[in-house]
């Protein structure tokens, strides 16, 4: 089982690994960081935009393969992702954005996960019903929502509810309230408040996917023949249906997470640029419209590393439920 | 990333016993034909894609207002019987808006959708028919893309696709829209190669293109068809993303997704110009992917949705 898990891990790394290069390399072709200093008036001279992108190392004038071995030698020896346009080290930027983002997703992916699995497999069991069509057509119709819809609707809700009740009872905009006054409790009050739609918007997207492959799973497993065993055997339905159904079920689950955490990674990226949160997404948006490399790369790289540790943590999952693995 | 090479092949004599009894064997496109016709929801999405695709092309008809006509009288009213969606700030009448941005989401869709199962076809059967290295290259290239949020590769290309007009986001889109089905078709044509028929041309002398062109593409043209009718809407999600965040469909062109991005702002106040675009784009989207679902479960009734 470790075998397993370390080869699957050792894949995703090199993935990873690639998927930042290549990001940089793409990146250093397309962005154009010289052009935020010609705009400007008066026009700093060549010398001084020159010195400038040497000293953040994006020079396009440097072949872009020598480009790329600085930035990889200052990684590892300096354990530094280069600096911003802004002179601010990448590293730090990420830093202060990180826990942001990783509140909205861990939380997001978390609950997504719970509510898909429960739904699918309750519309599974009762397959054609109305619940069951219920269900089905409320996933379809939030696979069919763009997310920054869906997060728009959630705000014009959210003010309705306001305006009728006469109090603010929803805040959806920012992380917190800029400048409140109040102990602890306060402050962890008005961060949950603000990451109330967020988090629905996020997991409400991610539920609708996987309760669609919960339920096609559940299934497939609800007309095997151990699971008439099981019953035969004296086990009530339930259990029979938990025990043995379930846990089946989840294994083609575990691989459909870690290939499906890219888009999720996506969603929350927009989710954040829609409730103006300041998080990675963010991050990457503006460093590719700001034509900043360095930050661009310091974004692929935190979402590879979460693509590493999500399909890692899934390939565990995995082991764990199907013992064919453990051998 | 192991469950998707799983899919089992489409078994086509499975599942006869559900329909037309008669002396003469019943052709697969029958079979899939009268199943379809018994799903609910193929009616349901097949309707709700017609009308809208009437209603894009007509819709203006009825109309008194051009997208591009001002009317400095009603700037910013709310829904009338003159400005049946209402009007923007500067008294763009949103109804035509509307059906002038939803003809150009709905062409980057029906484009879109057929390209990328096509490049989807070609990529997959290649890579499962030659095996070895071609096999290896595509399916780190592809794994590479499922790292890589497509999204955020769309808009690092934008400035390129911005100074070109919107018929290159198209091939932008269909450009990255093919990897997984790509791999799905990859493994169903790594076991189509050690069937007889394809056996039997191969030691023939039959060239590979030719084999895959007519005998493993055909094989796999259902499962392509799915993939092109899922794709219009997964396309016009993406379009309407990238227009929505500016990376998309650049000013004075008009789709679905700039116009929710000017309503946004007025979102909660004046809720006419957000929530009717995006209810006709919800809808757009769902009768597509209600039409692909039920073609999925009528080509292959053991996928698992449609079965008693």
């Amino acid at each position: 089982m470790i075998g397993f898990i370390v080869k699957r891990f050792i894949n995703y790394a090199i993935l990873s690994a690639i998927a930042t290069l290549s990001a940089y390399v793409l990146a250093s072709l397309i962005l154009n960081p010289a052009g935020r200093y010609l705009g400007r008036n008066p026009r700093p001279s060549d010398e001084t935009i020159n010195a400038i992108l040497n000293g953040l190392g994006v020079n396009p004038h440097t072949p872009v393969v020598e480009r790329l071995w600085t930035w990889l030698v200052n990684l590892v020896t300096h354990g530094s992702l280069g600096d911003t346009i802004h002179n601010t080290s990448v590293i730090s930027e990420m830093t202060a954005r990180a826990g942001t983002s990783l509140r909205l997703l861990i939380l997001g992916t978390i609950i997504a996960a719970i509510v898909g699995v429960v739904i699918g497999v309750w519309g599974a069991v009762r397959q054609y019903k109305f619940s069951d069509q219920a269900i089905s057509y409320a996933s379809f119709t939030v696979l069919a929502t763009p997310s920054f819809v869906l997060g728009i609707l959630l705000m014009i809700v959210a003010t309705f509810v306001n305006s009728t009740l006469g109090i603010q009872l929803i805040n959806f905009t920012g992380e917190y309230t800029a400048g409140l006054d109040g102990g602890w409790w306060v402050h962890f009050w008005d961060r949950a408040a603000h990451l109330l739609l967020p988090t629905i918007s996020l997991a409400l997207m991610g539920a609708a996917g996987y309760s669609r492959y919960q339920r096609s799973a559940m299934l497939d497993v609800l007309s095997a023949d151990y699971i008439r065993t099981a019953r035969s055997k004296g086990r009530t339905r339930g259990s029979a249906l938990v025990r043995h159904g379930v846990r089946v079920a989840l294994i083609p689950m575990s691989t459909y997470f870690a290939y499906s955490f890219a888009t999720v990674l996506a969603g929350a990226a927009v989710t954040e640029l829609v409730f103006s949160w300041h998080g990675m997404g963010e991050m990457l948006v503006q460093a590719i419209t700001q034509s900043d490399i360095n930050a661009f790369t310091g974004a692929i790289l935190f979402n590879a590393i979460l693509v590493l540790i999500a399909g890692t943590l899934s390939d565990v999952v995995y082991a764990a439920l199907d013992p064919r693995v453990r051998v | 990333m192991s469950m998707i090479e799983e899919m089992p092949i489409a078994d086509t004599s499975a599942g006869t016993q559900d329909v037309i009894r008669s002396a003469k064997p019943v052709s697969r496109f029958r079979l899939v034909l009268s199943r379809l016709r018994s799903t609910p929801r193929f009616w349901v999405g097949i309707v709700g894609l017609g009308a809208i695709i009437l209603w894009a092309v007509f819709g203006l008809v009825p109309n008194a207002w051009n997208a591009t006509d001002l009317d400095v009288y009603n700037m910013g009213s709310s829904p009338t019987a003159l400005h049946w969606f209402g009007t923007s700030d500067i008294g763009e009448d949103i109804y035509a808006q509307t059906i002038v941005g939803l003809r150009k989401s709905l062409v980057i869709g029906l484009l879109v959708g057929p390209l990328a199962a096509i490049v989807a076809g070609i990529v997959g059967a290649v890579a499962g028919y030659l095996g070895g290295w071609w096999d290896r290259v595509i399916i780190w290239f592809i794994d590479l893309l499922l790292v890589l949020p497509s999204l955020f590769l769309f808009i690092l290309l934008s400035p390129i696709f911005k100074s070109l007009s919107w018929v290159a986001l198209i091939f932008l889109l269909a450009g990255f829209g093919w990897m997984i089905m790509a791999r799905v078709i990859r493994a169903q044509t790594m076991s189509l190669r050690e069937r007889d028929f394809i056996k039997a041309a191969r030691f023939m002398g039959v060239d590979t293109w030719t084999i895959i062109r007519r005998h493993v593409l055909p094989n796999v043209s259902s499962l392509l068809i799915i993939d092109a009718t899922l794709g219009v809407g997964g396309a016009i999600l993406s379009e309407t993303t990238l227009s929505f965040f500016g990376f998309g469909i650049q000013a004075p062109d008009v789709s679905l997704g700039t116009l929710l991005s000017a309503g946004q702002g007025a979102a909660a106040t004046r809720p006419w110009l957000f929530v009717f675009p995006a209810a006709i784009l919800v809808f757009t989207v769902l009768s597509a992917s209600l039409v692909g679902d039920a073609l999925r479960d009528a080509v292959d009734p053991t996928s698992g949705v449609n079965r008693d």
